[in-house]
């Protein structure tokens, strides 16, 4: 058996007010990977995320996280979720703050970090003179700065245009491939999780389960050329496939 | 905004209070209305200026008591919204009362605070508070238990401390919310130092404003009256118009209320 730093099994959960998101699920997830959940709105795929940062108890099943990942988590929502009071760079230095990291140690990082996400000149911004884009920037910046062994991301590009989020999905995938840290992004995009991910976990409707789990087979390095190849068209068949049949 | 309809802001107004006055003056001339029933404006405006230093005094009791009772409301009103917020059961068990203090009329308890209280300033400031601290309470209240629900997420994944979370999220979100509470309180803290004076009337050394609207309206100045309700006004006015300044300048980076309109 591979080493696994994310294991459900049987994972459900129900809400006091009686919806079932999660209904069994089986994950195993291996440190490195980059795996994509699909699903169609209101399956279950949130809570499930959820469930694996910790945030919520699951009603049922069992949970397991490599003791690697105590404090080692980093959340990326679907809304930037910034403190609007607060700079950039004050943004960002939120999770180091709160695990203690004094403001001078964590500068330099601080600032590596901006750099790499392109907000370099907007370090002393406050959020709202920021755009959709550039915000949700720094919500990634913010969860990568702890170098995170598993992120997590909520649907972070759904409110996004579309120019802006293949751009992001670019990066991203860069990211990932420059921190080689473990990723689990929800979303209903196909084009997305195609493009961004190595593997695509496929959930039914509410309550969720998951029923197709896809390796993707599209090179490690991956930019906007590779929308318009065949291969990738291809994937999107497939993917999309998999996504009717669990709806249906 | 442009420059012509910012114009219009104060122009306007400032016709209508002008057009307001006019009439009163003309009425009061043309009707030949006695002084004793009602002064005109130009009768006030001269009276505010012959009475205004011996008004003074007593204005600045009547300030001393409102901004006393505006500093404990804040910080009663400011502790106790924490408070709130660190138990639900303390909120849900407390609340109430503070409600019933805030709906009964302060002129129905300032007697009895009056014959409990034997310092008359203590016993004024009493009142005022009781009148200027709900607002903050429940503004607080409100601020500090609407802070966005993923921050809070957020800051539980990366284990913070109910003190973290406290100062670095809970504070900060409620300060819009505390700020527009100040503001309400500033103005309620004047009127209750009024009513309970009021209530209180004339007694001891020194006395505020309220004091010199009785004695004026005993004898029938009645032109010195209107001097010291315009002069209560005015103070009610730059009161709130600090605190918006205030408000203004704290949230300045961030708010929607404080923000420059970039059009």
């Amino acid at each position: 058996m591979t080493e696994t730093l994310v294991a459900a099994a049987a994972l459900a959960k129900s809400f006091r007010n009686g919806i079932t998101a999660l209904a069994g699920v089986d994950l195993a997830v291996a440190p490195g990977e980059f795996v994509g959940v699909l699903g169609p709105s209101g399956c279950g795929k949130s809570t499930l995320l959820r469930i694996i940062a910790g945030l919520i108890e699951p009603s049922a099943g069992r949970l397991e996280r490599s003791a690697d990942l105590v404090g080692r988590i980093g959340f990326v929502f679907q809304d930037p979720t910034l403190m609007p009071w607060a700079t950039v760079s004050d943004n960002v230095y939120l999770p180091l703050r709160l695990q203690g990291v004094a403001r001078g140690a964590a500068a330099p990082r601080i600032a590596t970090m901006l750099d790499s996400l392109g907000l370099g000149e907007f370090t002393a911004a406050y959020p709202r003179q920021l755009s959709g884009g550039m915000r949700m920037r720094v919500s990634i910046a913010r969860a990568l700065v702890t170098q995170p062994a598993l992120l997590l991301l909520d649907e972070p590009f759904a409110a996004l245009d579309e120019i802006t989020r293949f751009k992001l999905n670019e990066d991203l995938r860069a990211l990932w491939r420059r921190h080689r840290c473990t990723v689990i992004f929800v979303t209903h995009s196909v084009f997305e999780s195609v493009f961004l991910s190595n593997r695509i976990v496929v959930m039914t409707k509410r309550p969720g389960r998951i029923v197709a789990d896809l390796a993707i087979d599209l090179p490690e390095t991956r930019d906007n050329a590779l929308r318009l190849s065949e291969r990738y068209t291809e994937c999107c068949h497939t993917v999309s496939r998999r996504l009717a049949e669990a709806m249906a | 905004m442009n420059g012509a309809s910012r114009l219009w802001r104060v122009m306007a107004p400032t016709l209508v209070g002008m057009g307001f006055l006019a009439a009163w003056e003309a009425a009061v001339w043309f009707f030949e209305v006695p002084p004793y029933v009602l002064p005109g404006p130009f009768l006030i405006g001269a009276t505010l200026l012959h009475d205004g230093p011996s008004l003074l005094g007593a204005l600045l009791v009547t300030l001393r008591i409102t901004f006393a009772a505006l500093a404990v409301a804040i910080v009663v009103g400011g502790a106790l919204s924490i408070l709130f917020a660190q138990s639900r059961l303390l909120e849900i068990s407390l609340f109430p009362y503070a409600v019933i203090l805030q709906v009964t009329p302060v002129v129905a308890i300032a007697p009895l605070i009056i014959i409990w209280v034997n310092d008359v300033f203590a016993a004024l400031l009493v009142c005022a508070t009781i009148v200027a601290f709900f607002p903050i309470v429940a503004n607080t209240t409100l601020g500090l238990n609407s802070a966005d629900r993923n921050l809070v997420d957020l800051f539980r994944l990366y284990g913070a401390s109910r003190w973290q979370v406290l100062r670095l999220l809970r504070l900060p979100s409620a300060l819009p919310l505390f700020l527009a509470g100040v503001r309400i309180s500033g103005g309620l803290a004047l009127i209750g130092a009024v009513v309970a004076e009021f209530v209180a009337g004339t007694g001891g050394a020194e006395t505020g404003l309220a004091s010199r609207i009785i004695e004026a309206g005993y004898r029938l100045e009645i032109p010195r009256m209107f001097a010291a309700l315009l002069l209560l006004s005015l103070t009610g006015i730059a009161i709130f118009v600090v605190l918006s300044w205030l408000s203004r300048l704290l949230l300045r980076h961030w708010h929607e209320s404080a923000l420059e309109s970039i059009d």
